[in-house]
């Protein structure tokens, strides 16, 4: 199996950067998913990895080898597309048996590996079908499949849910994961979706105007994000503004509006200094009575959203900011009624510390 | 200058509120079945009915349909010949076509937009005079006998004529391929690549079969061209004849019945083969799919790329360009010897000359305007299915028509069906035999294009709550731009061009194509330069007239 390794690597469409200097590694066998906003450059990513584009600099490795010369086709890397792709002339089987065919392998050997592989994602009775007779998550399983039977050891996922309906999507992906678990090969997945990330994932990579954000294991993303626009995409958080009022060995003490102090993870950062708190909607707890925990604060409920499983409540602190907490729902009506008092409250160690943006928080929360 | 602003701001409030107005209109279920029913009549009484009616009237009117053994033998041999030279010559044209067009598409390049521009070349160039530029390129000394030896040049004949439509009926392939090409979603083939095939196998197993609708309608259309060609066939024929060099010798020996016979049985043999090849393709399955790896990476290799660029190019320059702007070569020396002074200058024979020009692109920009107007309908309706599958079977079926009569036996049946309407003028009868013999390049070539859009887009354009004529001017139009242009340009060019039923149906009017054969047949006495200037001028400003047209409205955007 591959080891797909990036050293700045560049790649602009008309003067415009899509991928900015991207260094990184992807181990072999590992599921990497790249989470990003539209536009900020996963697909010209997995093109490069594909060979369908070149780069304009840097080094694309695969298992140690410079493959920038390499084409598309001898590169041994399988890019299933957003809408697949599936050659509407060719039956099921005849799709799944063109990778193991353009490769050399006989009719019969191709047929077979063709009908193993529809096998394996459920699909041996539509084998004899057009794509055009089968369902959308039929025709995702059919690209898999297709990828999967090629005997590419690398497989390149475009969104490969995103043409799904939820449901399906959900479904699926735990499917997908253990399909490219089973056959050992390595996986880079493209999609904005950031549960499906978590949740299939090996390591996610962030990607925002072509820059790498973050490339961590999806817990890391998650409890500790490299930026505010990192911890916004993975899992959204209340953020609040507040200058550095005391530094200890640790902890560190910062001023939010209206003078109210909040208790964070020891940081490297100086007195005075601005920065973004970040807290996890569901880190944060609400009671009608005073809590005890190292950060109360006083509010108001403003909003309360029904979300199924949770609901989620807006909470507008005494000095006008606002919180979001989340509960897993206790019961058919509402614990905290619009416009009730109640206490705020969140550990130290579930205050995320970011230094203030160089354009502000506005623009750092923007996805697009 | 304010005064000029306000002028042109108050017409774009016209066009505006006129645009407005037809939308409003449009709404109507009413008026959009009026604008259908006028198109589709005139399609049948004015396009159709005059080429059938007027044959099958003079078959009926014939004394005798008794023809001598000798002759049924000429006919039988000759119609079969049409046929065999016409399937090698499609066949030719879509080896060669094909991987020209991909050059123009997917190499973007400055030269390449003029390579596609040149591909037109041998549209714009009368037939005649493209019969004649052919036979003097391959069967003179001055031609292909100055490089190859006298002895090495061909004689009049079968091989002639496969040369000479090989000549006219690539650029048909070439277009159309484009256009498919242009149309493609590229996804197909990325997918294929990725998954181990090469350039090669990309194309022949998932790109080719795909654009297979595309493919067959550019084959058809390049037999169909083959079939009914005349003016140039007879040029090259020699003493061997195919079905319409027999039915112009029937017609000099002043066999009428032989005339009538043969060009009914040339139609109706060209129908039944369309019906087959049109039936029968689609409903071949495929293939199974088969891949040499080894072999067709050798062909996508850089090096055989190369040479097949190569090779096509120079098919295109040797049996193409170069036959076909043969004749117009001496038009170098018309600069040195003073004649273009005298074509300027208007005199002599030039004065003649700039009239007919001027009547030739009166005449084309005006059936290629009804076409346009009228034949977009028609295009909707066989695109969209909007009159029921048998209705637009019959239609789709009936479209082909004008195109696979042989153009002298469709100009003999109009002249006899107008000739027999009452006091049409001459100008008109000339204009309406235009509209008949382009119907079907603009109507095939927009009904494809329209056939390519999801009819999704429309639908949702109509929920967004716009009226039928601006999603059609919206969504459809712009969607279909290459077609709709592709389509005009083989209406204004084949019009240009057209000479044996122009000849046919004007006694006194004489377009620009039709002069030109009195040039070349002697009747009116001009220098080799004042011909070949001639044949340049027509050829040069259809030829500006295409470029400047296709740089304007296809800015296409580059290709990353």
């Amino acid at each position: 199996m591959p080891s797909v390794d990036f050293v700045n690597v560049t790649k602009r469409f008309d003067g415009v950067l899509a991928v900015d200097r991207a260094t990184f590694d992807v181990e072999s066998g590992e599921y990497v998913c790249v989470l990003g906003p539209t536009g900020s450059g996963k697909t010209t990513l997995l093109r490069l990895i594909a060979g369908l584009l070149k780069p304009d600099d840097g080094i694309i490795l695969f298992d140690g080898r410079p493959v920038n010369a390499v084409e598309a086709h001898n590169r041994n890397a399988v890019y299933v597309p957003q809408q697949y792709a599936l050659f509407p002339h060719l039956t099921v089987l005849q799709n799944v048996a063109f990778g193991p065919l353009a490769r050399g392998k006989s009719e019969d050997e191709a047929l077979e590996i063709a009908r193993q592989t529809l096998e394996m994602v459920r699909l041996s009775g539509r084998a004899q079908a057009l794509p055009s007779e089968l369902s959308g998550g039929m025709q995702q399983r059919v690209a898999l499949a297709r990828g999967l039977a090629s005997g590419s050891s690398l497989l390149l996922l475009d969104e490969p849910l995103g043409a799904l309906d939820a449901r399906l999507r959900l479904e699926l992906r735990h499917r997908l994961r253990e399909l490219v678990k089973q056959s050992g090969i390595t996986a880079i997945h493209v999609t904005h979706d950031r549960d499906e990330a978590m949740s299939v994932a090996d390591r996610i990579m962030v990607l925002r105007d072509g820059r790498i954000l973050d490339y961590n294991q999806p817990i890391r993303v998650y409890t500790r994000p490299t930026g505010i626009f990192v911890a916004n995409l993975i899992g959204g958080a209340s953020f609040l503004e507040g200058i550095v009022e005391k530094v200890a060995p640790d902890s560190i003490v910062v001023r939010i509006r209206g003078g109210l102090l909040i208790k964070a993870p020891a940081e490297p950062l100086a007195i005075d200094e601005r920065v973004i708190l970040g807290i996890r909607k569901e880190r944060v707890q609400i009671s009608p009575s005073k809590l005890q925990a190292e950060n109360v604060l006083e509010g108001q409920v403003r909003e309360s959203r029904f979300l199924g499983s949770t609901r989620e409540y807006v909470i507008r602190l005494t000095n006008g900011d606002t919180i979001l907490s989340r509960r897993f729902l206790e019961s058919e009506n509402p614990a905290f009624a619009p416009q009730q008092r109640i206490s705020v409250s969140f550990e130290q160690s579930d205050v995320m510390i970011f230094t203030y943006p160089p354009h502000g928080l506005r623009n750092e929360l923007a996805m697009i | 200058m304010q005064n000029a602003k306000t002028k042109a701001d108050g017409s774009f409030l016209i066009l505006h509120d006129l645009l407005t107005a037809i939308e409003r209109l449009s709404a109507s279920p009413l008026i959009v079945k009026s604008v259908y029913s006028v198109a589709l009549g005139f399609f049948l009484l004015i396009v159709i009915a005059p080429a059938i009616v007027g044959i099958l009237a003079q078959l009926l009117l014939l004394p005798s349909l008794t023809l001598s053994a000798a002759v049924v033998a000429r006919m039988r041999s000759a119609v079969v010949w049409s046929f065999v030279i016409g399937l090698t010559v499609s066949s030719l044209d879509v080896l060669a076509g094909i991987p020209l067009a991909w050059l123009i598409v997917r190499r973007r390049r400055h030269w390449t937009t003029i390579l596609d521009s040149l591909a037109d070349i041998p549209f714009i160039i009368p037939t005649v005079a493209l019969g004649f530029s052919v036979l003097e390129f391959w069967s003179t000394p001055s031609g292909i006998g100055a490089i190859l030896g006298a002895n090495k040049a061909l004689s009049q004949g079968m091989l002639l004529i496969i040369l000479l439509h090989f000549a006219f009926s690539f650029p048909v392939i070439v277009r159309v391929m484009v256009g498919e090409f242009l149309n493609y979603r590229e996804t197909f083939e990325v997918a294929a690549r990725t998954l181990g095939a090469s350039a090669f196998t990309a194309v022949r197993t998932v790109t080719l079969p795909i654009l297979r609708p595309g493919l067959l309608a550019a084959f058809l259309l390049a037999l169909a061209r083959s079939l009914s060609e005349t003016g140039a066939t007879i040029v090259v024929a020699g003493a061997f004849e195919n079905g319409t060099v027999f039915i112009k010798n029937a017609r000099d020996a002043g066999l009428a019945s032989a005339v009538v016979i043969s060009s009914v049985l040339l139609i109706a043999c060209s129908l039944l083969v369309f019906a087959f090849i049109k039936i029968v393709t689609p409903r071949i399955r495929t293939a199974p799919l088969r891949v040499w790896p080894n072999f067709e990476r050798k062909l996508s290799s850089r090096s055989t790329v190369r040479a097949r660029d190569a090779v096509s190019l120079l098919v295109f320059f040797v049996f193409v360009l170069l036959p076909c702007l043969f004749i117009a070569f001496p038009a170098i020396e018309a600069v040195a010897n003073g004649t273009i002074k005298e074509a300027v200058a208007d005199v002599g024979p030039w004065h003649v000359f700039w009239s007919s020009m001027l009547l030739s692109y009166i005449v084309a920009l005006l059936a290629t305007g009804v076409n346009v107007v009228l034949g977009l309908p028609v295009a909707v309706l066989i695109a969209r299915n909007r009159i029921g599958q048998h209705a637009t079977k019959i239609v789709d079926a009936l479209v082909d028509v004008p195109i696979i009569v042989p153009s002298l036996a469709l100009g003999v049946s109009l002249k006899f069906f107008w000739s027999n309407m009452g006091a049409l003028p001459e100008f008109w009868v000339l204009v309406l035999a235009h509209t008949t013999i382009t119907y079907s390049y603009f109507v095939r070539a927009m009904a494809a294009s329209v056939q390519g859009i999801a009819p999704e887009l429309e639908e949702a354009a109509r929920t967004l709550g716009a009226h039928p004529f601006r999603v059609f001017r919206k969504i459809t139009l712009p969607l279909t731009k290459y077609s709709l242009l592709s389509g005009a340009i083989l209406v204004f060019t084949r019009s240009v061009d057209e000479t044996g039923a122009t000849s046919a149906v004007s006694a006194t009017l004489k377009t620009a194509p039709v002069l030109l054969v009195d040039w070349i047949r002697g009747s009116v006495a001009v220098t080799s330069s004042e011909l070949a200037l001639g044949i340049g001028f027509l050829a040069a400003t259809s030829f500006l007239a295409l470029v400047v047209l296709r740089s304007i409205t296809l800015r296409q955007p580059k290709r990353k």
